[in-house]
């Protein structure tokens, strides 16, 4: 009988699942796709400080920044970049509010510094107000990232196979109901992303984790590196806080190792539709050759759609549940889960064993909905 | 109609009227005129109905054209893409 | 304006379609991406260059009421139905996806040297372009259309050193006379240019530095393992194993789709070429692949049913035995997979990332389990062709069949193009 069994094979369960064996664990991982299939799969592999306003979710990220350049020296394999970050502005308005927050998030520890945009990215467009640079944002490839820490996890990993229930003592969870049987162990740690909400109504709680949809356009692998950063607008860290329903965008452009750009960032909540919307697909490419008009010849040549899991707070789930003893949550990070993953399979490892957590969890309880 | 001719990296190559760039090129005797990017290997028609993408090149400057598809037009500058 | 009937596709199936709608007074678009007419079965020779074919001609004759929309390259189709081509966008009432097929291949050592081409890219250089795609010439791979392929390259004066028809089994070809006299013609025609057939051999290896120098044939046992090989001078391979029907669009449209008898998605159609989605109709290659004959006959019970009109009896029956024969040819020309041995470690899998099979194995032990974890993981897929020439491998090495493919860009767009997209879809009736 392992000691704890994750449920979901994303980047999430996978550092769940790594910290947990580094703490002396038997781990099993099940998922009922495969390994990085869901929104890890669809992610661009964002490891950002720079788009959160100081607080808890900050203090994860940069918790976890550190970690991430750990994995890539001592797991490695999945493509860490630690390219830094360029948040542009387009009005000096949004370049006010943007040193403001640049401010803000440098008492909370991230490094910043106010740039001239072409000193950074000499592709840009001309015009800008100004940008801030954040040296500490980085990119993973989110696959290899998620599938390198299982295995150096050491994990069992069962993929294909969906968790129907949850088994009990009592209150007491003591396991997984799954389609190919029970699987009993001391704990159960639900890292199933966009489905989290669904895992947790097995137990009887309410854990609202809804899916909000976002597009990436992808382009032709450039024979010559043409972004060298991370680089978004300022009008991003508004849409990934907004409370709207609607559709929104803003420009995320960043280049890949593999010499594709790729494209960001839309937002809407229409549930699991995966219908393709070419009015949002355009709005990305004009958005991305404002940004940099030496894009506006190049060819897109893939676009696909993703689901972000995120909680009516914005903040994501880390913890014991108090109604399932035995049952922890590591779930809700919206677009910033992989960014967010390591820091929470540690949270989870040091719940799971007992040991002091290296920061206060009591705004990630997973109680706080009821 | 008569044939032409089109340029690639300063060679000039023939032309029979209708005939894509690709075709021109293959029969002038080349069969490659793209590297790929990471070993650097030598590619050229392969599919031969734009599927495939292996035969890339840039005409008159504009960049990823695929060589089985343009028909060569008089004067053409090619390039390797 | 907006159109009766929008056919995608300029080939047998399509201009049939076309041609029959349009005379049956609707207003009809045909769209296709090259700049002539014909597809890949009737592709024509560069105008003046020689006489086009009465089959070509018969078709094309019929076509004067329809707007042709050629060199259009559609990259997305909406319902309503919206096309998206990069000149723009048109609309119409029912829409036909009669988008052909593309050589299906396999990887093997070498198979990315220049000089290495698909069956296909062969033909459509002699045929479109009276290119000979080389002086020694092997045709190797599975199906029939190596035998066209073979003796128009004999005929236009190549040496072709052979043709490796890795199937063992023809001798089922038999039952049908008619077709058995059309082979018998090609074998004669083969004899007459002294180029050997060979049943149950496989090329498992192309040689060379910088291009094709020769090739390894192997003779293979049923599951295609090898059992002896030999080796091959020459400058040109033409390699294909059947065809790939492109669905992109009709994936794109939510198509149901099904399985050719050997596992390859289609697109499902009942009797009148009706797709699960109201006022799609598909035709040719995208609902199995059989040919132009059955092709043309698609596209004419696809016309009929928009037209609200019958099939004539005749032509009913001779679509039946046609899908019959095609089917037969399923069954006498599959694809096994042995070929798997034939990799090795450094054989580029995915021709676009260079994907090395090795990579794929890495994936499969990093815990991918289906085609889309190995690319996730491995890339193959990933690059500028997303999939089209290794989406058949990547599967069968992952143990599956190839899954329908999922493109919402069916054809590279500009950024500027793109952004250039009307923001709001047209409304949908």
């Amino acid at each position: 009988m392992p000691d704890v069994v994750v449920i979901g094979a994303g980047v999430v369960g996978a550092a769940c699942a790594l910290y947990a064996a580094r703490a002396g664990l038997g781990v099993t991982v099940v998922d009922q796709g495969t390994v990085a299939g869901g929104t890890t799969g669809a992610g661009e592999g964002n490891v950002l400080v720079s788009d959160k306003e100081p607080g808890p979710e900050l203090d994860l990220a940069l918790l976890s920044s550190g970690l991430w350049a750990g994995l890539a020296a001592d797991v490695g394999g999945f493509e860490h970049e630690p390219k830094g970050g360029l948040v542009v502005a387009e009005t000096p308005e949004a370049m006010t509010a943007l040193t403001g927050l640049a401010a803000k998030q440098e008492s909370s520890g991230v490094r910043a510094a106010g740039v001239e945009p072409q000193d950074y990215e000499p592709h840009i467009t001309s015009g800008l107000a100004g940008a801030v640079y954040y040296p500490q944002d980085a990119q993973v490839q989110p696959m290899l990232a998620a599938a390198r820490l299982l295995r150096a996890s050491g994990a069992q990993v069962r993929t294909g196979v969906r968790v129907t229930g949850l088994t009990r003592s009592g209150d007491r969870i003591t396991g997984v109901r799954t389609d190919e049987g029970d699987l009993r162990a001391g704990a159960v740690v639900n890292a199933a992303g966009t489905w989290a909400g669904d895992v947790a109504a097995l137990a009887g709680i309410r854990l609202p984790v809804l899916p909000r949809r976002g597009f990436i356009l992808v382009t032709e692998p450039l024979p010559e590196p043409l972004i060298r950063h991370k680089v978004y607008t300022a009008a991003y860290v508004t849409n990934v806080a907004s409370e709207d329903e609607g559709l929104e965008t803003s420009a995320v452009v960043e280049g890949t190792p593999a010499g594709t750009v790729l494209i960001g960032a839309s937002r809407e909540r229409v549930g699991y539709d995966r219908t393709v919307s070419y009015p949002v697909l355009a709005r990305l490419a004009a958005q991305a050759v404002a940004l940099f008009p030496a894009l506006a010849g190049r060819q897109v040549i893939r676009a696909y759609c993703g689901f972000r899991p995120y909680c009516p707070d914005h903040l994501p789930v880390i913890g014991p549940d108090p109604r399932a003893p035995g049952l922890f949550h590591a779930t809700g990070h919206e677009g910033a889960g992989i960014g967010l993953a390591p820091a929470t399979g540690l949270l989870i490892s040091r719940l799971l064993t007992g040991a002091a957590p290296p920061l206060d969890l009591f705004p990630f309880r997973p109680e706080r909905f009821a | 109609m008569s044939g032409f001719e089109i340029v690639f990296s300063g060679r000039p190559i023939p032309v029979t009227p209708g005939q894509t760039i690709g075709a021109a090129l293959h029969a002038a005797g080349i069969r490659s005129w793209r590297t790929t990017r990471v070993n650097g290997r030598p590619r050229g028609l392969f599919c031969g109905i734009g599927v495939c993408f292996d035969c890339l090149l840039t005409v008159n400057g504009e960049s990823g054209v695929r060589a089985c598809l343009r028909v060569a037009a008089p004067g053409d500058e090619v390039t390797p893409s | 304006m907006r159109y009766d009937l929008a056919v995608i596709g300029a080939g047998p199936a399509g201009m049939a379609a076309a041609g029959a709608a349009a005379r049956g007074g609707l207003r009809v678009a045909l769209i296709d991406g090259a700049p002539r007419l014909g597809g890949q079965f009737h592709r024509q020779p560069p105008p003046g260059a020689g006489p086009p074919s009465q089959d070509f001609l018969r078709l094309r004759d019929r076509l004067t009421r329809a707007d042709l929309h050629l060199g259009r390259r559609v990259w997305a189709v909406e319902p309503g139905f919206s096309v998206h081509h990069d000149g723009g966008t048109l609309t119409a009432e029912r829409l036909l996806i009669a988008t052909g097929a593309h050589d299906r291949v396999l990887p093997f050592p070498g198979w990315d040297l220049p000089g290495v081409l698909t069956a296909g890219g062969a033909q459509a250089l002699l045929k479109g372009n009276l290119v000979v795609a080389g002086r020694r010439i092997v045709v190797a791979g599975t199906g029939p259309f190596l035998l066209p392929v073979a003796t128009g390259l004999a005929a236009a004066g190549a040496r072709v050193a052979g043709v490796f028809e890795a199937s063992h089994r023809l001798g089922a070809l038999a039952r049908h006379p008619a077709r058995a006299v059309q082979g018998a013609g090609y074998g004669l025609r083969l004899a007459r240019h002294r180029v050997p057939y060979h049943r149950g051999q496989a090329v498992v290896a192309a040689h060379g530095d910088d291009a094709l120098t020769g090739v390894t044939v192997a003779d293979i046992d049923r599951d295609w393992r090898v059992l002896g090989t030999r080796e091959i001078a020459c400058d040109t391979l033409a390699v294909g194993y059947g065809f790939t029907p492109q669905l992109d669009l009709a994936v794109q449209l939510g198509c149901a789709t099904t399985r050719d008898p050997d596992g390859t998605p289609v697109v499902a159609v009942d009797a009148g070429q009706r797709t699960s989605v109201p006022g799609v109709y598909a035709a040719g290659e995208t609902t199995g692949v059989g040919g132009a004959e059955l092709a043309e006959l698609e596209g004419l019970a696809a016309a009929c049913a928009v037209l609200g009109t019958p099939l004539p009896e005749r032509l009913a029956r001779r679509r039946d035995r046609a899908r019959e024969f095609a089917r037969l040819l399923h069954e006498v020309f599959p694809v096994r997979d042995g070929w798997r041995t034939w990799l090795r470690d450094d054989t580029l899998v995915c021709r676009c990332e260079e994907v090395p099979y090795r990579d794929i194995e890495d994936a499969r032990d990093l815990g991918a389990t289906d085609a889309r974890s190995i690319k996730l993981l491995a890339r193959p897929g990933m690059g500028w062709c997303q999939g089209r020439m290794c989406g058949y491998a990547v599967a069968r090495l992952a143990g599956e069949d190839p899954p329908p493919p999922r493109r919402p860009i069916a054809q590279p767009i500009t950024l500027q193009d793109l952004a250039a997209h009307p923001r709001r879809s047209p409304d949908v009736p």
